[in-house]
C-alpha cells in the first residue's frame, strides 16, 4: 500500500507527461483537418520532400553516431585505466559544457564557424587557408557529435569500468593480440553500453531542428526541420503528428536493439 | 559518480530555466482590476508597463510570442484568454474571418487621434472597416547591402539584384515562407498576395534558382549577419535599420549598411493592437491601447522597439535626424507599389507552405 503511495507522482507524471501527449499524436497523426480517420499523413513520407528529408537526416545522423563511437570508445578505455579519481575528473571535463544550454553552444559554434569566425580569423593570423563549413552538412554534423557525445562517452565509460582486468590479462596470456582482445573481449563486454551510446545519440540526433537550423544556415531540410514546421509555421498538426509517427519507427527499433543487447540496464549513463 | 554529475547538470538547467520562466509576469497591486497582454518579444518599453501600472492602477500580466503563428492557436483554442494582443496584418485579418476579435469602442481610445490616418487608411487591406485594430508599429521590407562588399556600379535597386550571380554565397535571404514569396512574386511583377497557382510556381522556381547563391535563410540574424561582414547584401525589415546604424558607428567599421526599398514595390506591414473576442476585460484593453496611443509614450516605445511609429504626435516629439531617416521613416512615393500582407485563406496558405518546402529542400 505505502508503495503504491510512493508511485503516485510518477503515475501522473507518466500518464500527464507522456501518455497523454503520445495519444494525441497518435490521434493527430490518424486524422485529417476535419476529425475523419485517415493514412494519408503517415503516406506523405512518401513524398519527395519529405523522403529526401527522412533520408539525409538519417544520414547525418548515422554519420555523427559513428564518429561519437569511434571518438567515444577509444577515450572510454584510456579514461578506464586511469582509475576512479582521474578518470572521472576528465569524465567531469566532459559534462561539464553541459551545464551550459545547449541553444547557447550551438550559437557559439556559428560565431566560431562563420566566415569571419573565430576559427577562420585564427587561421588567417597564421597565414592559413580559412575553412568553410558553415551552412554545409558537415557543419550539422560536427554540431550533432559536439552536443551528442558526452551521451556516448558516459554508458561506455560506465560499462567498461566494469570489465575485470584479469579477463584482459587472461585474454593477452592466451596469446591475444590487442585487436584480438578488442573485438573478441573488449567490444562484446562492452556491447550494452555501446548500444545505449549509440541510441542516446542517434535518436536525438535523428530528431534535431534545432543544429540543422543554426549551423545548415536553414539550406539543409531535415525531417525534424519539416514537423517542427508543420507545428509552429503551417500549423498542419496532422501533418506534423503523422511524420513523428513514421519517425518513431526508427526511435522504437533503436529502442528495441536495447531491449535485446542491455537487459539489465547496465550501460545506462544516468 | 558520474550519475552526481548529470543530476548537478540537470538541476542547473532547471534552476535557470525557472528563474527565466519567473519574470512573465510583473508585480503591482492592482485595485482596478487586471489587463492580460499578449505581445511580441522585445516589443515594449518595460517602464512603460510599470508606468501604466501606476497611473490607472489596473494589473498587466503580460505575456510574449515570437511568431504569428504561434499566437493564432492560443488564442484561438482560448488556451489563455488575453485582453489584447498585437498580430500583424495577415493574421489581423485572419482572426477577424474567424471572428476571434471583438470591435473596439473608439470612444475610450481618444488617442486614436494621434495615429496618422495613412496608416488607418492603409490597415484597410486586413481590417476594412477599421472597426478591429489600432497600429502600434509599421515598417517596410528591403534589401541591405554592405558597401565595403558592392561596389557602387552593382548597388542593388530592385529585387532581382537578389538573383545576381556577383553576389554567389553573398545573400542572405528570409527564412519565412510569405516573406521569401513576396521578394519572388514581387521580382516577377506580380502581386504578394498572389493566389493564381501558375504565378506561384514561377515564383518557386525562381526561388529554387536562387537558392545556390544564398548563404543562408535566417530570420533575426540577418541583423547581426551583416554588421559582422558575413555578407554582402540581403533581405531585412526596416525596423532593424536604426540598430544596425547605431551598432556600425559604435563599432568603428569601414564600411557602412545602406537599405534599399526594391523598385517593384515592397511589403508595407503593419502591427496592430486587437482585442480577443473572449476578452474578459475589455475596458481595460481599451485604457491599455489608449495609453500607448498617448504621444510621450509612443515615442518612448518607438525608442526602444525602432520600428516605425504611427504615432504622429510621437513623430513629432523625435529629433529631426530621425525624422529625416528614410531607412525608418521613407518617402510616401517610394511606398507607391507596396502592399500589405493580406490572409488568403487556409487552402492557398497550404500552397505557399508546400512550395516552401519544396524550395527548402532542394
Amino acid at each position: 500500500m505505502n508503495r503504491k503511495l510512493l508511485a503516485g507522482p510518477y503515475i501522473v507524471w507518466v500518464i500527464g507527461f507522456t501518455v497523454i501527449p503520445l495519444l494525441m499524436i497518435v490521434y493527430y497523426g490518424l486524422t485529417d483537418a476535419s476529425g475523419a480517420f485517415t493514412l494519408a499523413n503517415i503516406m506523405e513520407i512518401a513524398r519527395e520532400e519529405h523522403a529526401k528529408a527522412l533520408w539525409l537526416a538519417l544520414l547525418l545522423s548515422l554519420a555523427s553516431t559513428v564518429i561519437c563511437l569511434l571518438l567515444a570508445f577509444p577515450l572510454a578505455m584510456v579514461l578506464r585505466k586511469r582509475g576512479v579519481g582521474r578518470g572521472s575528473f576528465v569524465i567531469f571535463l566532459f559534462i561539464m559544457p553541459m551545464w551550459m544550454n545547449f541553444l547557447l553552444r550551438t550559437l557559439a559554434w556559428q560565431t566560431l564557424l562563420e566566415k569571419n569566425g573565430a576559427i577562420n580569423a585564427f587561421l588567417s593570423f597564421l597565414h592559413l587557408p580559412g575553412i568553410s563549413i558553415i551552412n554545409t552538412p558537415g557543419a550539422i554534423i560536427l554540431g550533432m557529435v559536439y552536443n551528442f557525445l558526452p551521451f556516448m562517452v558516459l554508458p561506455l565509460y560506465n560499462v567498461l569500468c566494469k570489465i575485470d582486468d584479469n579477463t584482459i590479462n587472461a585474454a593477452r596470456d592466451l596469446g591475444a593480440n590487442f585487436f584480438q582482445t578488442l573485438v573478441w573481449v573488449w567490444i562484446p563486454l562492452s556491447l550494452p553500453g555501446i548500444i545505449s551510446g549509440i541510441t542516446m545519440v542517434f535518436v536525438p540526433a535523428l530528431t534535431t531542428f534545432v543544429i540543422s537550423n543554426l549551423l545548415g544556415g536553414g539550406k539543409i531540410l531535415l525531417i525534424g526541420n519539416v514537423i517542427e514546421q508543420e507545428f509552429t509555421k503551417s500549423g498542419n498538426w496532422n501533418l506534423g503528428s503523422g511524420l513523428s509517427l513514421v519517425l518513431m519507427i526508427f526511435i522504437l527499433i533503436s529502442m528495441m536493439l536495447v531491449e535485446k543487447y542491455d537487459k539489465n540496464g547496465e550501460g545506462t549513463a544516468f | 559518480m558520474k550519475k552526481r554529475f548529470l543530476s548537478v547538470s540537470l538541476a542547473a538547467v532547471t534552476a535557470a530555466s525557472a528563474v527565466l520562466s519567473g519574470c512573465s509576469s510583473s508585480s503591482g497591486a492592482g485595485s482596478a482590476g487586471e489587463v492580460y497582454v499578449y505581445n511580441w518579444g522585445e516589443y515594449i518599453d518595460e517602464e512603460v508597463i510599470d508606468m501604466f501600472e501606476e497611473e490607472t492602477g489596473i494589473k498587466v500580466i503580460y505575456d510574449m510570442f515570437e511568431t504569428n503563428e504561434e499566437m493564432y492557436p492560443i488564442i484561438e483554442a482560448g488556451a489563455r484568454v488575453y485582453d489584447v494582443v498585437c498580430p500583424s496584418d495577415y493574421m489581423i485579418q485572419k482572426m477577424i474571418d474567424n471572428n476571434l476579435l471583438a470591435e473596439i469602442n473608439f470612444d475610450n481610445i481618444p488617442n486614436y487621434s494621434q495615429i496618422d490616418p495613412e496608416y488607418i487608411e492603409r490597415s484597410r487591406a486586413f481590417d476594412p472597416e477599421n472597426k478591429y485594430s489600432v497600429p502600434y508599429t509599421w515598417g517596410t521590407v528591403g534589401i541591405l547591402y554592405n558597401t565595403g562588399m558592392v561596389a557602387p556600379e552593382d548597388v542593388p535597386t530592385k529585387w532581382m539584384d537578389l538573383w545576381d550571380e556577383k553576389f554567389d554565397g553573398e545573400i542572405l535571404m528570409q527564412d519565412s515562407v510569405r516573406d521569401a514569396f513576396m521578394v519572388a512574386l514581387k521580382a516577377l511583377g506580380y502581386s504578394m498576395n498572389s493566389t493564381d497557382p501558375d504565378e506561384l510556381a514561377e515564383a518557386r522556381d525562381l526561388l529554387i534558382r536562387q537558392k545556390p547563391l544564398v548563404q543562408a535563410y535566417v530570420i533575426d540574424q540577418v541583423r547581426d549577419k551583416m554588421i559582422g561582414g558575413e555578407a554582402a547584401i540581403g533581405v531585412i525589415y526596416s525596423g532593424e535599420m536604426l540598430y544596425i546604424q547605431e551598432e556600425v558607428e559604435n563599432l568603428g567599421l569601414d564600411y557602412s549598411l545602406e537599405y534599399v526599398i526594391p523598385e517593384e514595390g515592397t511589403n508595407v506591414w503593419i502591427d496592430s493592437w486587437v482585442i480577443p473576442a473572449n476578452a474578459r476585460n475589455k475596458e481595460n484593453a481599451e485604457k491599455w491601447i489608449d495609453f500607448l496611443c498617448r504621444p510621450d509614450i509612443a515615442k518612448m516605445n518607438f525608442e526602444y522597439i525602432t520600428y516605425a511609429t504611427p504615432n504622429k504626435g510621437a513623430f513629432d516629439l523625435l529629433d529631426e535626424d530621425l525624422q529625416n531617416n528614410k531607412a525608418v521613416f521613407p518617402d510616401v512615393d517610394s511606398l507607391n507599389n507596396c502592399e500589405v500582407f493580406s490572409y488568403l485563406g487556409e487552402d492557398v496558405d497550404m500552397m505557399y507552405n508546400e512550395m516552401w518546402k519544396e524550395v527548402k529542400s532542394k
